[in-house]
């Protein structure tokens, strides 16, 4: 789409695009070049000079079968806070969906854990869980279940898990609830009239409607759960125990901060590039395909 | 007739009687739900740290609310929470204001100028696009080092305005405005600047306050790019400076404390996305379509 209807002149443009353009080279296209640039090299051991490996850095990390792994806990991480932050949304706005009266103070309520950081809702869910003084492990323990992220992957990956699809949950309720509220009352009633029960309903008219805010709000969540988690794994777990809630983005932090091996960071950088790169291009797609709707 | 009848608010769909009020009860239960962690967070915030270590915690707030909370304010475990908080606020308004700047002026000239270079422009500021700092951190943190700005909070705003999301928002906004609003300033003789000050800025309102709210959330709850480029702990966010108060090693954490400042760092987002519900449920909408 252009605008018919344009203003003369360049040099003003460009003064008000430059900006933008100025801190978009400086802090995203130099420091991209850069990550590309770095990943092909490597560091001598004294830190003093680099040398160039080409594809070395990319051959040696998908060789390795630590980020490989990284990869696996990656996917099972993005898969399950994807499900366990969409479902319960869905649940709840199908609910406040059939509510005449009270469905906003409802929604209001639920908004609140949005607003809470990653960062935040892992130290929260932290107390709750911790070994020694966690008021939930406490009555596990009651119950006979000894609960020990500290030294249980899987418990480790189940906490972050959930400490990272609570605040999401408000999210997707959000544009699931907004959808819901726009499907037609009327196709709903004709199919109530020909005797189809609520959840035969829901699963024949309501969910095929509500169909594209599922699909953008999946390829959002992945994105969500690849990035912004970080924060949870940092305050909960470390990327511990034994790797085992090491994410991609935690491990480009951790080797490339704290192990500071740049070259294999800055590779990693690179492959999670292409990922997202990848997301985008869904998520574009489809939204070409929305705007048919 | 009611079937047919449009402000019928109750359609024949709607559940009554024991399914409404099995409905309330579920509804109910999820809030509730939700709600928890944040409950016992608040809890924690207002007992002793004898409380905490006998556990279980009780559900009910204690009566040290205030000592806990002037603890964490004016001391802290490293620097006062308020420090952090100061920094909070300057960092998320620092990053709210900058990209709604930056992206109205930017968005003006890609929507109202043809001028040579402007594809290539628009495409490069859209490639910014998704790509979140987390994937670029290693060279961020080597820029922003070199310009000597670590530990300041130019270090801290600018490679979070980076990214052409509020730029597209504007665009797309700027594209339904009439053209004849801006053929008339033409005729009238009206700079270009001058229109942008009298018509587009005014209609802009609604879309640069929900965007606010959308940015300021954002920058409120960063976390690793103010823990790498803030080493010094009287620049910390209060977001990233939580972690900090755990002791390092097996030594027992000041829970009171550290959840007084959790409380403290969620109260801020919380108040803006709440008393601004609508705007914010807009901006949330419009700025992901």
């Amino acid at each position: 789409m252009e605008k018919r209807v344009t203003f003369k002149g360049w040099k003003l443009p460009l003064l008000l695009i430059l900006p933008q353009v100025f801190v978009s080279a400086v802090f995203f296209f130099y420091p991209a070049v850069q990550a590309i640039w770095q990943s092909m090299f490597i560091p001598d051991p004294f830190g003093l000079s680099t040398r160039f490996v080409g594809l070395g850095n990319f051959e040696y990390l998908f060789s390795n079968s630590h980020y490989r792994a990284s990869f696996v806990t990656t996917a099972v991480f993005s898969l399950l806070v994807t499900l366990c932050s969409m479902v319960p949304a869905l649940f709840l706005a199908v609910l406040a969906d059939r509510l005449v009266k009270g469905a906003g103070t409802y929604r209001t309520l639920l908004i609140w854990p949005y607003a809470i950081a990653p960062a935040v809702a892992g130290v929260l869910w932290l107390f709750m869980f911790n070994t020694r003084i966690g008021i939930v492990s406490w009555y596990l323990g009651k119950l006979g279940y000894d609960w020990n992220h500290v030294l249980n992957g899987a418990e480790a990956m189940g906490l972050v898990v959930v400490a990272s699809s609570w605040g999401r949950i408000s999210y997707n309720f959000l544009f699931f609830f907004a959808a819901l509220q726009a499907v037609p009352k009327s196709v709903i009633e004709a199919a109530a009239i020909d005797g189809a029960r609520f959840w035969r309903r829901f699963f024949t008219i309501v969910l095929p409607l509500i169909s594209p805010t599922t699909f953008f709000l999946l390829v959002v969540n992945v994105v969500y759960a690849f990035f912004e988690t970080f924060g949870v794994i940092h305050t909960i777990t470390g990327g511990g125990p034994q790797q085992s809630t090491t994410i991609l983005v935690y491990k480009v932090f951790s080797d490339g901060f704290v192990g500071q091996d740049l070259g294999s960071s800055a590779a990693q950088s690179v492959i999670l590039l292409v990922v997202v790169g990848a997301l985008t291009v869904v998520q574009f797609k489809f939204l070409e395909k929305r705007v048919h709707y | 007739m009611a079937l047919f009848s449009q402000d019928e608010p109750t359609g024949m769909v709607e559940r009554r009687g024991a399914g409404l009020w099995l409905t309330h009860v579920l509804m109910i239960c999820g809030v509730l739900v939700v709600f928890f962690p944040i409950w016992l967070a608040f809890v924690a915030s207002t007992v002793t740290q004898a409380d905490i270590v006998s556990p279980p915690l009780p559900l009910i707030p204690g009566g040290h609310f205030w000592d806990n909370y002037s603890r964490a304010l004016f001391s802290g475990v490293n620097v006062p929470v308020g420090t952090m908080l100061v920094n909070s606020l300057i960092m998320a308004i620092g990053i709210a204001v900058g990209k709604i700047v930056i992206s109205l002026l930017s968005a003006f000239a890609i929507v109202y100028f043809r001028f040579p270079g402007r594809n290539l422009f628009f495409w490069l500021i859209f490639l910014t696009l998704m790509l979140p700092v987390e994937v670029r951190i290693v060279p961020t943190y080597e820029v922003v080092a070199s310009f000597g700005m670590l530990n300041s909070y130019s270090g801290l705003i600018f490679p979070l305005i980076a990214s052409a999301t509020a730029t597209f928002l504007f665009r797309q906004f700027y594209l339904t405005v009439p053209d004849e609003l801006a053929e008339a300033a033409r005729v009238d003789g009206a700079s270009p600047m001058r229109f942008f000050w009298d018509i587009i800025l005014p209609m802009s309102r609604t879309n640069i306050a929900a965007l606010f709210v959308i940015l300021f959330i954002y920058g409120w709850n960063q976390y690793l790019w103010p823990l790498l480029v803030t080493t010094d702990p009287e620049m910390n966010t209060i977001v990233m400076g939580i972690k900090q108060m755990f002791p390092s090693g097996d030594d027992l954490a000041d829970w009171p404390v550290i959840m007084a400042t959790s409380i403290l760092a969620m109260v801020p987002p919380i108040f803006v996305v709440v008393s601004m519900q609508k705007l914010f449920i807009r901006g949330l909408v419009d700025s992901e379509k």
